[in-house]
């Protein structure tokens, strides 16, 4: 597809109404800053992230609170808080695009088989995400991850394993509505080969829909990455993640809260960014539903 | 109507027949072996083929899915490998606590979300809608267990007002109760939204203001009784959420609920266990969807339901 047809007014005017959303560009904003500092965290972090410092402990063995050398404080380890947050954004980010782009393949696949082609195959692959609906997915995805022994691919797949259903319901019913569409009959009735229809025909038509979901759907994954690090059958130390640094000081959230704070707002910050910019693209893409959904 | 309410009968129970296959299916694939977990480190060779055979592990799969299903049916769920108590027993004497945390943490939703949504509602477009929606959004966005372990430094530690966690009184389930709310409000607080707008758009709503009745009275008396539909069907929904995030929410605030047990369960790779806390979050999963539906058409009569 050329740049010139990618473009298209409608899509043009789409734009224009996101970047009107201030939410959605606040969050956009959020969101190119965390790529960069994934990107350039060796740069950015002051110091290095598994380094022990032996000043970054108190007297009596206690992790610092934020001061001037150690910005956002130190760790049980004596390691700086803020170069391990800058690190733990290559681990949420990197997991975000793996464990979401499977689960977008596997949801797109199979929604678009079960709703082109429907008959039996189709039957059995709805009743399949019916009965994923059925299981508590994170109590599922902890229980793989741990058995599993973790690591940061298992992660990434057992998020994907995890998420795709929504994404395939969504892609089923749009190309189920697709399909009715006087050029899909016209192309059809053309003779067109299957392969051709699929690819050029119905798959651009769910270009937005897949931009939406792939971008909440990061918001989601985020958050179950975090929250398996959390309980310690996600990413394994000493490679910093988010979840992973409240995991180690828990215990300690007393003494130091900043070592839950931090991590956590900067959960809290991307979660929320691809929520607000998903949210507004939804809006922007199809303004009739605006506000209107779940 | 009782057409309807026996296919989606059907469909619940032909759903609940497929969980039992996959949580099967999945036990048997881990890499565990049951036999040499009961019959510990030091047992030999001869003990280990022993309880194998007791247990029925050495029959075809299909054989020990049936006699799996049969148990479930009469409430056998088999015993834990670690404590070795039924796991039906362990799981009632744990239930309790979760539902009263369910109850908890679905009352403190609606107590922030049904505000927020019809203010947001009211005010459409305003930057009053605006701010309401992107708090909704920090709910959803916020990592339940770090929102925790912050409620309970300052509420629990710095102002002391409740205890570090626990389970007994009235005060225990605050916090608890309070993270669930807030990260599933804001859920709650869009579709209110939405059906508020949806119904202040409808003739009725025109000729009561046309009438002069209150822009109050309005709202609160002629809009929100059907605004709220969408809500209460939410509910059932929401126990699936509330199932999923049951197992961190639990460990934070030391809550000796199912989620707890099946934490406790996953690390011992206590198999027996994990499969009934599986079983009953999904058997309460379908319930709750169930109940979404069949409440539906009651509520709004003018629904068509085949």
């Amino acid at each position: 597809m050329g740049s010139g047809r990618f473009l298209t007014r409608e899509r043009k005017l789409a734009l224009a109404r996101f970047f009107r959303n201030w939410p959605a560009v606040f969050g956009l904003t959020v969101i190119v800053a965390i790529v960069f500092t994934a990107l350039f965290a060796p740069m950015l972090a002051p110091y290095d992230p598994e380094e022990q410092f032996f000043d970054g402990l108190s007297l009596t063995g206690m992790p610092l609170p934020p001061n001037d050398t150690y910005l956002l404080g130190t760790d049980l380890l004596g390691r700086d808080l803020l170069s391990r947050i800058i690190y733990g954004a290559r681990v949420s980010l990197v997991i975000g695009v793996v464990a979401n782009g499977v689960a977008l393949l596997i949801g797109i696949l199979l929604g678009t088989i079960a709703g082109y082609f429907q008959g039996r195959l189709g039957l059995v692959i709805m009743r399949f995400t019916d009965l994923m609906m059925a299981f508590p997915a994170l109590l599922l995805a902890i229980a793989l991850a741990a058995i599993l022994r973790p690591s940061m691919w298992i992660v990434a797949m057992v998020i994907a394993m995890v998420n795709w259903v929504q994404i395939a319901r969504v892609v089923y019913s749009q190309v189920l509505s697709l399909r009715r569409r006087d050029f899909i009959q016209a192309a059809t009735a053309l003779g067109a080969r299957t392969g051709r229809i699929l690819f050029r025909h119905i798959m651009p038509h769910l270009i937005p829909t897949v931009v939406v979901w792939g971008t909440l759907g990061i918001a989601t994954t985020v958050l179950l990455e975090a929250t398996l690090s959390y309980l310690g059958v996600g990413v394994q130390p000493p490679t910093p993640s988010w979840g992973g640094i409240i995991n180690e000081s828990q215990s300690y959230f007393i003494d130091a809260p900043w070592l839950i704070i931090f991590p956590g707002l900067a959960i809290l910050l991307m979660s929320l960014s691809f929520n607000l910019v998903g949210d507004a693209l939804r809006d922007a893409i199809d303004p009739e539903r605006s506000g209107s959904n779940v | 109507m009782f057409r309807y309410i026996l296919r989606r009968l059907i469909q619940a129970a032909l759903v609940l027949v497929g969980v039992s296959v996959i949580t099967f299916l999945l036990s048997y694939a881990l890499p565990a072996d049951p036999a040499r977990m009961i019959a510990g480190r030091s047992a030999t060779p001869e003990t280990v083929e022993k309880i194998r055979h007791e247990l029925g592990l050495d029959r075809p799969l299909p054989v020990q899915y049936f006699n799996y299903a049969w148990g479930l049916l009469h409430g056998d769920m088999g015993r834990s490998y670690v404590q070795k108590t039924e796991v039906t027993t362990l799981l009632k004497s744990r239930l309790p606590a979760t539902i009263q945390l369910a109850v908890a943490g679905i009352l403190f939703e609606l107590i922030l979300a049904l505000p927020l949504g019809i203010i947001a509602a009211l005010r459409k477009g305003k930057l009053t809608d605006q701010l309401t929606m992107v708090f909704a959004f920090f709910g959803v966005s916020a990592p339940q267990f770090a929102l925790g372990l912050i409620l309970l430094y300052f509420f629990g530690y710095r102002l002391s007002l409740v205890p570090l966690g626990g389970y007994g009184t009235l005060k225990h389930i605050i916090l608890p109760g309070l993270t669930i709310g807030i990260t599933g409000a804001g859920w709650y607080a869009r579709v209110m939204r939405s059906s508020m707008l949806e119904v202040l758009s409808q003739q009725y709503i025109r000729t009561a203001k046309a009438k002069g009745v209150s822009k109050w009275a309005v709202v609160t008396k002629h809009a929100l009784r059907n605004a709220i539909l969408p809500i209460i069907a939410m509910i059932g929904l929401d126990i699936g959420i509330f199932m999923s995030g049951v197992v961190v929410v639990e460990s934070v605030f030391a809550w000796p609920g199912i989620g707890q047990m099946a934490w406790q369960a996953i690390q011992l790779v206590d198999i027996p266990v994990i499969m009934g806390v599986v079983t009953v979050a999904a058997v309460a999963i379908v319930i709750g969807n169930l109940l979404a539906d069949l409440v539906y058409p009651f509520l709004d009569p003018r629904i068509e339901y085949r």
